[in-house]
């Protein structure tokens, strides 16, 4: 098996001209993505994710950069790549009116049926839904048949935009559970989301976009695993500047949890939860170990060292 | 050979799942033959009232099919990058357009068929058929139609889309010497309507059914004009992004 990279990206730019002006989506962007490996790009909206994505599909016509994928150009062989790659879009897509059933039996189909229809339904969890048509489907439902668009022609590499946006609790675990079994067997995942929580659980490899430029890429577990943080939450709102004087740290507030850079130490988490207890306030969550995604993204963004 | 007849059956599925597009390919251009036919309110001149509609309904029903119910479909599955997301399959450019032109084929058979056969049950007797003019006036005019049906469709919005194609439509029906014969227009209105596709197919399908017409008149040329230019325009400045808004 060869070791080059599924997907190889050097020095990436596209452009967009809106009303006469150029504006820059993605600015000299390099990164790649290997085979039974989740790669996740995250980033805001607008970083330049989707059209990185695009450019790499084949959709941009017009970039500049290197790109590779399964060794082959997205543009001048991607008649090729079409049989070896799948896609799924941000949105739509598909005709309101077309149904559940027919739409995975014509891609089925444009894949010289290598995927079973049926199959395919329920695996994605559709099953009972093939004559709903697609205006009628939930917000999840559309993703779930978006993504098993994806997998109509058993691909070596699948690039999925958002695929978790506006699915449910038992979506997200099915999506996560498929996205691990395509690595399984050798299938090169990236998928593009702004949703930290859900490449936190599922990516293997993560690459961090930030105004069009990629600033950070690395495993997952690197990126989490060199920082140990404290993360707490507490039955009142604390004043952190006497804890921080107490401690002799600096604990910051992240969303609705308090969090404590560069320590997991259980004396830390006693003298913390004693502090909070001779002040009448009660721990109620409390997390020791790598620090979160979403903690390490912004470090990132503002320009702190992992 | 799959992939093909899938995305065929797909586009007939979509096609046959538009009321508003079987209103427009089959009901419109019958309704109108029927009704025009039957109450005698056209200036016709000499000929039959049957004789002067049937060559103008045919060119109507080309124009449904390959510029209306094509264009707006395309702008559609455009707008709702439906275009967007087959350009990632095996399907290939190739085999989606060729699926389309076969769709269209397709429908346009069954509704010159269809006119023929009304226009004979309610009197048509055409003196004598140069068929072979039909034949290449069809799949010119088919050429024309599509090329301004996607040209619109590549540029517009779908909504946008809609009304333009719906607009065209109505004023080559009224200006076209479909139902009008463009003699009878005034003279600002005649010059406008000389170089219409519609008027320029019309035409050359009346000479080709009253027995058989000279292949240099200036319809012909009008309307390989079009069949050149629309298409061309559309290749060069079709879109397959969705519009923005």
């Amino acid at each position: 098996m060869s070791d080059r990279p599924a997907l190889e990206v050097h020095d990436l730019v596209v452009d967009y001209t809106i009303g006469g002006h150029t504006v820059r989506a993605v600015d000299h962007a390099s990164f790649v993505a290997h085979s039974g490996s989740v790669t996740a790009v995250i980033g805001p909206n607008g970083a330049g994710k989707t059209s990185s994505l695009e450019a790499c599909e084949g959709y941009r016509p017009s970039y500049s950069g290197l790109i590779r994928v399964l060794g082959m150009h997205p543009l001048r062989d991607h008649s090729a790549l079409t049989r070896r790659m799948g896609v799924m879009l941000q949105e739509g897509g598909i005709y309101p009116s077309a149904r559940v059933g027919e739409t995975v039996r014509h891609y089925c189909a444009l894949n010289d049926d290598l995927v079973n229809p049926g199959t395919l339904i329920e695996q994605v969890g559709l099953s009972g839904l093939e004559r709903r048509p697609w205006r009628a489907l939930s917000g999840g439902e559309k993703q779930r048949l978006s993504f098993a668009l994806a997998l109509a022609g058993v691909p070596e590499i699948v690039f999925l935009d958002e695929p978790t946006a506006g699915v449910d609790i038992d979506g997200r675990a099915l999506i996560r559970q498929l996205l691990g079994q395509l690595a399984e067997r050798g299938c090169a995942v990236i998928l593009a989301t702004h949703e930290l929580d859900e490449a936190e659980r599922c990516a293997d490899e993560v690459v961090v976009f930030e105004h069009g430029a990629v600033i950070h890429q690395s495993p997952l577990s690197t990126l989490l695993g060199s920082v140990r943080q404290i993360r707490f939450s507490t039955s009142v709102p604390i004043d952190m500047r006497v804890l921080n004087q107490h401690l002799g740290v600096t604990v910051s507030l992240r969303g609705d949890a308090y969090v404590l850079d560069g320590s997991s130490e259980t004396t830390m988490i006693s003298r913390i939860e004693a502090w909070l207890t001779d002040h009448g306030v009660r721990l109620t969550a409390v997390h020791a170990g790598g620090r979160r995604l979403e903690d390490a993204v912004q470090d990132l963004r503002k320009g702190a060292r992992p | 050979m799959k992939p093909f007849i899938s995305q065929l059956r797909s586009e007939l599925t979509v096609m046959a799942r538009n009321g508003e597009q079987l209103l427009l390919i089959l009901v419109i251009p019958l309704g109108l033959l029927v009704f025009f036919t039957t109450v005698d309110v056209l200036p016709t001149g000499s000929s039959s009232t049957v004789d002067f509609l049937v060559p103008g309904i045919i060119t109507l029903a080309i124009m449904s099919t390959a510029m209306v119910s094509l264009g707006i479909a395309t702008g559609f599955e455009r707008q709702y990058s439906v275009l967007k997301r087959l350009g990632s399959t095996p399907l290939g450019t190739a085999r989606l357009i060729g699926a389309k032109t076969v769709a269209v084929v397709f429908i346009e058979a069954t509704q010159i068929l269809l006119i023929m056969m009304v226009g004979a049950l309610l009197g048509w007797s055409p003196p004598g058929t140069a068929w072979l003019s039909v034949v290449l006036a069809v799949v010119i005019g088919t050429i024309a139609f599509a090329g301004i049906g996607l040209l619109l469709a590549g540029r517009l919005r779908a909504e946008i889309n809609l009304a333009v194609q719906n607009a065209l439509y109505l004023v080559m029906l009224l200006l076209g010497g479909i139902v009008v014969a463009g003699d009878t227009l005034p003279r600002g209105l005649a010059r406008a309507s000389a170089i219409l596709p519609a008027t320029a197919l019309t035409e050359v399908l009346r000479d080709a059914v009253s027995g058989g017409a000279p292949l240099v008149s200036s319809a012909w040329w009008v309307l390989v004009a079009w069949s050149v230019l629309a298409p061309l325009a559309a290749v060069w400045l079709f879109r397959f992004e969705p519009a923005q808004r």
